[in-house]
Formats: C-alpha cells, structure tokens, sequence
C-alpha cells in the first residue's frame, strides 16, 4: 500500500478549478518544457477524451500553456497564460483528438522550437494533479515526474549506461528508478533516470559533453 | 508511528497519550525525513492560501470561468451585516467562506485541494472561521489541519476521495470527515470523538452522488461545500458533547467506499446524470461547452 504524505491529503496547493484537469494538465506541459527549454515556437496541444470534451471549462487549455511557460500548478499567472505566451511570441494551438487506448485524461503536446528540433510527449492526468507521461517522441516510454527525472537519448550499444551512472555516483545522487526503451537494437534509445537527490544542470551538461554516445539530455524537474 | 485505519490510529494515541496531530507528526517525520518544524512550516504556506482564498472569495470580484457562480459567500456574508443569520454567526461565517472558496476555485485562483480541488471550501470554511469566532492561534490551525489530514489519509487508504469513484459523499463527505475531527481536536475533544465526528458527518451524507453541471466544479459543487461546513459544524458539536457513533469510523469508511461503487456511473462525476441531465443542466453544457 502506498504511503501518503499528509501533503498528499491536504494537498496540493494549486490553482483551480480541477487538481486532474488543471494542476495535472499544467505538470504535463511543464514536463514539455522542461526537455524544450526556452526557445520555443509554436505548440500544438492533442487533447484526449475528458480532455478534449471539457477542457475550456476546466482552464486545462491555460494550464497547459502555463505549464509551457515554466510554471507550477500554484502559480497565479497560469489564469493569464494566454496573454503571457503570446508576448513570448509562442504560438499554441488545440486539437480534439483521438489517441486511441489511454487514460480519458491525455493530451499530446508537440513543441517546435525556433532552430527547428520538434518534441513531442504524451502524458496522462491520473488524479490529485499526479500525471504520468507515457511518450516521448513516438517512443513508449514512463514516469511521473515525482522524482527528479534525467532523459538520455543515447546510443543503443553496451557500456552507455555504466558511464551514465558513473556520472551519477561522481556527484553522489542515487537512483530510485531506471528504466531504458529502445526504437530497435542498434538504434536510438532512451534512458529513463528518476532520483532521490536534485540535479542540477550542471550534471546534465556533464554528461552530454563526456559521453559521445549521448547527443541530447534532459531534466524534467516538477514536482 | 504508522497506521492504516481509525482503530490503529486510535491505539496509538492512546498506547503514547498524544493528540491525532502528534501521531500523524511523527509518521510524517518518518516518512518524509523532515523536521517537525519543516513540516508545520508547510503546512503554514497551506494554511496562508487557504486564508486568502477566504478573504479574496469574500471581499473581491470573483466570477468562474464559465460565469455560473461568484459572489454567493460575499452575499451571505452582506446579509449577516443586516439580518441575523437563521444558522446562527459561526455556522453563517462557515458555509459562507467555504462558498467563497470554492468560487475562488473555479475562477483559477490558488487554493489548497482537501482533499479534493472540488471540496476544497470545506477545510477553510469551518477552520478559519473556528480561529476568528474562537480567538485561536495559527499553530492551532495548523495541528487541526494535521488532524484533518490523519482521517483524509485513512480514508484516502482504505476507500477514496474522488467523485468519479465515489461520489459526492467521497469528495465532499470526506472533507466534512476531516473538518469535523479537527474541530473536535481543536476544542479539546478526545481523539475518540474527533473520530466519531468524522464518521456522523460520512454516514449524513452516504450515497450523495456526484453531478456536476457541464461537468465542471461549479454547481452543486458549491452549496455541498457549505453543507459539508455545517456537517462538520453539526457533528462536531454532537462528538464533543460525548455522543459517539454507534457505527465506528472504520466500519463507516468501507461502506461509503461500497456504497461509492455501487453508484452508477452516470452520477460518478461524468455529468451524465442527476442534475447535469435536467433540462436546465444540458442547457447550461451547451452553452458553456458550445457542443
């Protein structure tokens, strides 16, 4: 049985009107955010089932767009994000969609960024603001960004992971959970990190500049 | 310090002669490797939003995003300037703030799920209205609310808290629970009677079902919310005057779990039933959603 914290009861602090449909909604696109960094274009938001049905209702359209601003579920400027993404220059469009056999709360945001690089994730809303995102550029992949969570697109070839975790234990972080998805042997694949200590940044660059077979790594940090 | 259920729970306060609070202070400090004071300092942000969800809901334009409520708190809180309240001031301060609250909610302001985004007037409602009515402190609020989220998490363990599972006795049933134990804790009841408080406010509401208009957490949302205040008002004076429920919180956490399944789907939060399919009802869907 899981164990709650008291701040899973009375909890968590947010901006309404729904913890799944806004404070969740607005971690998914936080999660984006988080691999796309700064530079973004345009997004396009694929809302799924109870999504797509009640989401101006919800505000799950600006808490997505505050999530693709960086913002946390409490953060008061989510109600404004329209606005404020617009000043930004980041174009956002919504989609009803469907996208086939997953939870009713589910949207696909796919980010353009200005140099070109498209990224594209899928996440679920599955009660009390917890999310889990489920795909990540056409790849079925799975966390919940309640940890620290490192995503290394790496080289499907023996020894990448190791120099990985070398990383890691060179700056003392332990993992709690690791996972690796993969298109097809040889080819692209991903390491999914979650951790019990804070990564910072700094770590992240680390990797990608000593280990040739990691061209791109991100930390998705919401919780 | 762990416990599962109310009898659990109830042992242990008894076994180390300590408040709900201290109990579910030291399971917290287990769990989480925070101090206690790193903990009520939490819960201190928690209390400092519910609190201004309160005032905002009560003294500024508030209007939903589907324009259905806001103002309702502020109009009662208008009238008790000139009427006396037919509920009486506490219970008038109470279901008004907790009204005011849950319009703050649906305008996309910042408030504190509890446990539910869609109960969420109900903690604040008769909390802060107990510390301005009884003159107390913000460590006392913060310890009820510790006590109000020992029984959320027992309920939350052993049957839920979510309306599409079940029902509005769930969301708003729970948090009347949670409110009316920590009332209790807060005028010096025994842990026994906060958890008798809690189980008369579960078995009032058992079977309400959970309908909202065009799906959204709005209407009835909002008066169930000041109910839930006067539940929790209601049962907490019951408990403290030493009338305890026959039927123990354990026994009354299951069965709102079973009778929760057993509501049909179209009244579990899918705004397929109840007053989300009155005439009135689709009418409003229609225009707020423009299917």
């Amino acid at each position: 049985m899981k164990e709650f914290s008291i701040f899973d009861v009375v909890g968590p602090n947010m901006i309404g009107p729904s913890s799944s449909h806004t404070a969740g909604a607005c971690r998914i696109g936080k999660a984006a955010y988080k691999m796309a960094g700064e530079d973004i274009k345009k997004v396009t938001f694929l809302l799924h089932g109870s999504f797509a049905k009640t989401y101006r209702g919800h505000g799950t359209d600006k808490a997505l767009v505050g999530g693709i601003l960086g913002f946390d579920p409490v953060d008061e400027r989510i109600k404004y994000s329209f606005d404020l993404a617009r000043e930004k220059g980041i174009e956002f469009i919504f989609q009803e969609a469907d996208l086939g056999e997953v939870h009713s709360n589910t949207v696909k945001v796919i980010v353009e960024k200005n140099d070109g690089e498209i990224i594209e994730l899928m996440g679920s809303s599955i009660g009390g603001g917890n999310i889990v995102v489920t795909e990540i550029n056409g790849l079925e992949i799975e966390f919940t960004g309640e940890y620290d969570t490192l995503i290394i697109s790496h080289v499907d070839k023996p020894g990448v992971i190791a120099k990985v975790t070398a990383v890691l234990a060179l700056y003392d972080i332990n993992i709690a959970f690791m996972r690796v998805y993969r298109y097809s042997k040889g080819q692209n694949a991903f390491m999914i990190i979650e951790t019990d200590n804070e990564i910072s940044p700094e770590i992240v660059s680390y990797i990608k500049k000593t280990i040739p077979e990691v061209p791109q790594a991100y930390l998705v940090n919401i919780k | 310090m762990n416990f599962t259920n109310g009898k659990e729970l109830l042992d242990l306060c008894n076994k180390h002669n300590k408040r709900i609070y201290e109990v579910m202070l030291a399971k917290e400090v287990e769990l989480s490797g925070l101090s206690e004071e790193e903990i009520r300092g939490k819960m201190r942000e928690s209390l400092e939003i519910m609190k201004s969800a309160v005032n905002s809901g009560l003294n500024e334009e508030v209007k939903s995003l589907s324009g259905l409520i806001g103002g309702e708190g502020k109009k009662i809180k208008k009238r008790r300037d000139t009427h006396k309240p037919v509920c009486g001031l506490v219970m008038s301060k109470a279901i008004s703030s907790a009204m005011a609250v849950l319009e703050v909610n649906a305008a996309m302001g910042r408030i504190v799920a509890a446990p539910t985004a869609g109960s969420c007037g109900i903690i604040p409602g008769t909390l802060i209205t107990m510390q301005e009515e009884f003159g107390l402190e913000d460590e006392d609020i913060i310890n009820a609310l510790i006590t109000a989220s020992a029984i959320g998490m027992i309920i939350t363990k052993n049957a839920t808290v979510a309306g599409a599972e079940g029902g509005c006795q769930a969301e708003t049933g729970s948090a009347a629970g949670m409110a009316a134990g920590a009332v209790v804790e807060l005028m010096g009841g025994t842990p026994e009677a906060s958890l008798s408080a809690a189980s008369m406010c579960i078995k009032n509401i058992l079977g309400l079902v959970c309908d909202p208009i065009a799906g959204l957490v709005e209407v009835p949302c909002q008066t169930r919310n000041a109910m839930g205040a006067a539940n929790a008002l209601i049962c907490a004076e019951i408990a403290l005057s030493g009338v305890s429920s026959i039927i123990p919180f354990d026994e009354v956490v299951d069965t709102m779990y079973k009778v929760g399944r057993s509501i049909p789907f179209e009244l579990r939060e899918t705004a397929l039933g109840g007053l989300a399919d009155t005439p009135t009802g689709r009418k409003i869907q229609k225009q707020v959603l423009g299917e």
